[in-house]
């Protein structure tokens, strides 16, 4: 149990540092990489929990897709530049009223969780462990089967956003050279091929 | 305090939440980084779903957040086309320079 705790606080502090590094970072590709390491650190969580399936979709998922997909569009845009940190930029009248927000927010999800914690005989800890089963065929055995439907929403929600995507950055460009198969594979020998005769001694014109 | 409970995780999903939500409201550079942000609230969200799951032993809440998880991706993927087609249009995506809709 002093290793399980260990290995909490440990990936919990990197977590939180790298989450508080990624919305102060002075450069956004800074941003990006706190932002891989906070998700590396989370799913080190959930494999520690034993949601090992989640932990590796999280290493899977976020950090293989949308971490690069995040880091493309910050290379790409040539964003990288813009050095203005966000307290030192123009004055704003919404930063106090944000931090406000913030704090209460924060303090309402603190209540709830010291409400939870007294609360100790509402959860009954480690029923999952009784089933001898791994925790991927247990996700298996109720996805595929109870909530097959939420599992082809969400391929559809993940084909709407390709094509949204898709269409979104599509541009139609001027004055570049294609290929058109249908004009290669049309020719045939009879409108392409022209026999003439020569005269000994003398050239043939070609007008073209 | 050595004994990690459901009470630690969710403090943590708590906090990252807090360290997303003041990223969104004190941003100034530019709208990826607010994005990174929603990724963040998100991700404290799947640190709570999973918490529950696990220390109340129904494996419903990974199936839920397996749909968070996509709806993540789907969303950084719409996000991120918006800003490439506004920055081919105006050619900055500071917050600042962002007041068409004069929000």
């Amino acid at each position: 149990m002093l290793a399980h705790s260990v290995f909490f606080y440990f990936f919990s502090v990197i977590a939180i540092f790298s989450s508080l590094m990624v919305i102060t970072s002075r450069s956004t590709i800074n941003s990006v990489f706190f932002l891989i390491l906070d998700f590396i650190s989370v799913g080190c969580l959930f494999i520690m929990v034993g949601a090992e399936f989640l932990g590796m979709i999280i290493l899977i998922v976020y950090v293989g897709a949308v971490a690069v997909l995040f880091l493309f569009v910050v290379m790409m845009l040539n964003v990288a530049e813009q050095k203005q940190s966000w307290f030192i930029g123009k004055k704003s009248t919404h930063i106090p009223i944000g931090l406000i927000v913030s704090v209460l927010i924060l303090l309402e999800l603190l209540v709830v969780v010291g409400g939870w914690k007294y609360k100790d005989d509402l959860m009954s800890s480690s029923t999952l462990n009784l089933s001898n089963i791994s925790n991927t065929h247990q996700l298996g055995l109720v996805m595929y089967t109870d909530y097959i439907l939420y599992f082809q929403l969400a391929g559809v929600i993940l084909l709407l956003s390709m094509i949204g995507a898709i269409l979104l950055t599509f541009r139609q460009r001027k004055g570049v050279k294609k290929q058109s198969y249908l004009n290669q594979i049309s020719r045939d020998p009879l409108s392409s091929i022209e026999l003439r005769d020569i005269e000994s001694n003398k050239g043939v014109k070609i007008d073209d | 305090m050595i004994e990690i409970g459901l009470g630690h995780y969710l403090s943590l999903g708590a906090i990252i939440f807090f360290l997303g939500v003041i990223g969104i409201f004190l941003n100034r550079k530019n709208v990826i980084v607010i994005l990174m942000s929603i990724e963040l609230i998100l991700l404290s969200v799947n640190i709570n779903l999973i918490s529950f799951s696990i220390f109340s032993g129904d494996i419903v809440g990974q199936i839920f957040t397996m749909l968070i998880l996509t709806v993540a991706a789907a969303e950084a993927a719409i996000g991120l086309a918006i800003i490439v087609i506004y920055y081919r249009n105006r050619g900055s995506i500071r917050v600042e320079d962002i007041h068409g809709m004069k929000g």
